[in-house]
């Protein structure tokens, strides 16, 4: 279980979220500049807020009340955004491995081609990043991202690069892989299409507050109408 | 070339040598934490480290004289561990010159270290790389042309410095006689032949390790378009 109550203030931007996150599936939805990257890099600990706290599964993470924060690879977070971010001088596999110090050479092998497995991309393992597609990169990232076993696993709009149909396939497979292991995931997303194709838990933010949160057919009903009459329109 | 000159040749290669030496090791660590570091006090960090690059060399070498000779108790203290003065030794030049070239070491680590993309520092931290790590594992490989600059520009301005030199170590053939001391006298004696040769091995110094470099970044950028 996730739950956090952050205070952030950047430039005009101010963000004032507080939330508990029970399911394992939860959309972050909104517009551009609502505020979920923001939130998302609070949540994984790259930033500090100016007031707040994030506990993962009771374990308080970011507490500035007693000054607690913990490190951004001690939080058992892993975070994927929309750029792939991949070491551009280690190749696809070792850039999977690169989180995986503490196990030893045949553990952590194992461990990359398991990833890679997962997300489709086992023949990739010995390419540089500037030789994959931007979907490609975006696989390996997610493989990296995964790789250490995290308790809790942020996406940022990380499928943007994939188109639909490869996009649908690596969801489904994620899901059910996310699921057997336990790990807790949240996915900010500002296409509602990609909220609606999950049953998810959805919160809905704007202008960096919480405006709705609960199941995605409730949250986004007048998002699914708008898309249902776009598609009504287009047809006629 | 006289024999004295190679004396002062090897002299001032092995200064040279010794003071990037010191020098990386000071400036991989400052530029990262100028770069990853948070805080108003880093400006003055970065101010400091870049200090001996607008001050006159005189001036920085005639602190040192005063500061590392027996009228400070520093300086009476640094003699009485090493047994002898540190002004008028080998040991205060690599001293003078650790200090002299610091920014020439630290200002292109500090530009190649910030010209990483953030995000990569980011992701490198997500996955638990710690100072020390993110250093050696993504900063340094990615800064590598800028790792080169720094050792290239610390070793020519160590090579070619005078006003420090002299000093802080005045001209004791075989201790503190640099090159460009050498230059000095030959100059002071209107030893304009000899002179020449010493200014030559100097330049001609400078331009190949200058070569070096841009062949070096060359055939990298010619591996980047391939």
């Amino acid at each position: 279980m996730l739950e956090f109550s952050l205070d952030s203030r950047r430039g005009s931007f101010h963000l004032h979220v507080e939330c508990t996150f029970a399911s394992d599936w939860t959309v972050i939805f909104g517009p551009s500049g609502a505020g979920k990257s923001t939130l998302l890099r609070l949540l994984a600990g790259l930033d500090l807020p100016h007031h707040g706290r994030v506990a993962l599964d009771g374990r308080a993470l970011t507490e500035t009340a007693i000054g607690l924060r913990i490190p951004p690879g001690r939080r058992q977070t892993s975070l994927v955004s929309q750029q792939p971010a991949l070491f551009p001088h280690l190749t696809a596999a070792a850039n999977v491995a690169y989180g995986l110090r503490s196990l030893d050479r045949p553990a952590c092998a194992r461990r990359v081609d398991e990833m890679l497995d997962l997300v489709g991309a086992t023949d990739l393992a010995t390419r540089r990043p500037h030789d994959l597609s931007g979907g490609q990169a975006q696989r390996i990232a997610l493989a990296r991202a995964l790789a250490p076993a995290p308790r809790l696993l942020l996406l940022d709009e990380p499928f943007s690069a994939l188109d639909g149909v490869a996009s649908d396939a690596l969801l489904v497979r994620l899901q059910h892989w996310l699921r057997e292991s336990k790990v807790q995931t949240v996915v900010a997303t500002h296409d509602a299409t990609d909220a609606l194709a999950t049953s998810a838990e959805v919160l809905l933010l704007r202008g960096g507050r919480l405006a709705a949160l609960g199941p995605a057919s409730d949250v986004l009903a007048p998002e699914r109408e708008r898309l249902l009459s776009r598609l009504q329109a287009s047809q006629e | 070339m006289s024999a004295m000159d190679w004396q002062a040749f090897a002299l001032s290669l092995r200064l040279a040598a010794v003071t990037t030496a010191i020098l990386l090791a000071i400036a991989v660590p400052l530029a990262a934490l100028i770069v990853l570091g948070r805080g108003r006090w880093l400006a003055a960090v970065e101010a400091l480290a870049t200090l001996p690059m607008v001050l006159p060399p005189t001036v920085l070498g005639f602190f040192l004289l005063v500061l590392l000779g027996p009228r400070t108790a520093f300086g009476r203290g640094i003699a009485a561990v090493l047994g002898h003065p540190l002004a008028f030794s080998f040991d205060g030049l690599v001293v003078g010159s650790v200090i002299y070239s610091l920014p020439f070491a630290v200002q292109p680590l500090v530009a190649g270290f910030a010209s990483v993309d953030a995000a990569l520092v980011d992701a490198a931290r997500l996955l638990g790389a710690g100072p020390v790590r993110l250093v050696s594992s993504i900063l340094l490989p990615l800064a590598r042309r800028s790792l080169l600059a720094a050792v290239v520009l610390s070793f020519l301005h160590t090579i070619g410095e005078f006003g420090v030199v002299l000093m802080l170590g005045g001209d004791i053939p075989g201790a503190t006689r640099t090159l460009s001391i050498v230059l000095y006298d030959q100059v002071e004696n209107f030893d304009y032949a000899a002179a020449g040769h010493t200014a030559l091995l100097l330049l001609g110094l400078s331009a190949l390790a200058l070569v070096a470099v841009y062949a070096t970044s060359q055939k990298r950028g010619e591996a980047g378009r391939a």
